[in-house]
């Protein structure tokens, strides 16, 4: 049975309030994982693992952290994501909104890309299909 | 001295769950010191002892191939403290493993009630990260094992009593 959008939000919000021993009301759709409500490197894979748990899906490494296209000199240069680069990312990741990494797509930007809302998308992308 | 927090394994089954136990003595100087006057053996060596158990469950699923370290401490709870004299059952559960980490869940009983329970999970350090090479050497980490009592309790994933690993440096063509 599908998961409404609610349903969705509800387990990524305690997903999130566990992992990061954050407080429900921190965890909006907006938030950033690492710059708002703090994720580190390590933080990622407990989050993989607290939304397989609750989602019962898997979630394989390159969905969530594209390295490879980041770390490839054919899609980066300069530290900068070229336009390739930024066509394989939409392609892997539709569920996530680009707009204001596109407007400066340094490599370094990345890593604050991801918001909650973006994680629900993939959530539901998975579980719904 | 060893940093050992698990006196012995009494159960191993690979991919599912590690018991063991740990005696609680008031000549370890962790458990005199910790609390002048008052002596119990420190939370946080709990969570060590736990978190040998789930390491080498979690290494163990991987043949002893990953580098696997202590990642994160998810939750704790004590309900009492683990006064001296006293017998911790430690039971130590596998719920998944990626390519990339893995976490279990743990409990402590002292005398069939409840003692503690821990979520711990584990990462394993990619070629180079940190340091090179293995975290243990083969012999190293066998001898351990086998002080433990692992290869005495343990039953790998195919089923067989007195498991033997390559990365160990065991010879396992006649396994």
């Amino acid at each position: 049975m599908a998961l409404t959008e609610d349903e969705i939000f509800g387990k990524v919000q305690s997903a999130l309030e566990d992992a990061l021993g954050v407080d429900d009301d921190e965890v909006t759709m907006e938030a950033t994982l690492v710059g708002d409500l703090g994720a580190e490197s390590i933080d990622f894979l407990d989050i993989v693992f607290k939304l397989e748990k609750a989602f019962g899906i898997q979630i394989p490494r390159e969905e969530l952290s594209p390295e490879d296209i980041l770390t490839n000199s054919q899609y980066v240069q300069d530290g900068v994501v070229t336009a390739d680069g930024l066509a394989e990312l939409k392609k892997r990741m539709p569920w996530a909104d680009l707009s204001d990494f596109e407007a400066d797509p340094k490599v370094q930007n990345f890593g604050n890309l991801l918001t909650v809302g973006d994680l629900c998308r993939y959530v539901g992308a998975k579980v719904n299909d | 001295m060893r940093w050992f927090w698990v006196d012995r394994f009494t159960e191993f089954v690979s991919g599912s769950h590690a018991k063991g136990i740990k005696h609680v003595s008031l000549v370890e100087e962790a458990v005199d010191e910790y609390c002048p006057g008052y002596p119990f053996l420190p939370p946080t060596l709990i969570i060590e002892g736990m978190a040998q158990l789930g390491g080498i469950l979690v290494a163990e699923h991987f043949l002893f191939d990953k580098r696997v370290v202590l990642a994160k401490v998810g939750k704790a709870k004590f309900h009492a403290p683990a006064v001296t004299g006293t017998t911790l059952e430690y039971e130590v559960h596998l719920d998944s493993v990626q390519n990339n980490g893995g976490t279990v869940t743990c409990t402590s009983h002292c005398d069939g009630e409840i003692q503690a329970e821990i979520e711990l999970m584990f990462a394993f350090l990619e070629e180079g990260q940190l340091i090179d090479g293995p975290l243990f050497e083969p012999d190293d980490l066998k001898g351990m094992l086998q002080i433990m009592k692992f290869f005495t309790v343990a039953v790998d994933s195919g089923g067989n009593r007195y498991p033997k690993y390559e990365k160990l440096g065991q010879d396992v063509t006649s396994v």
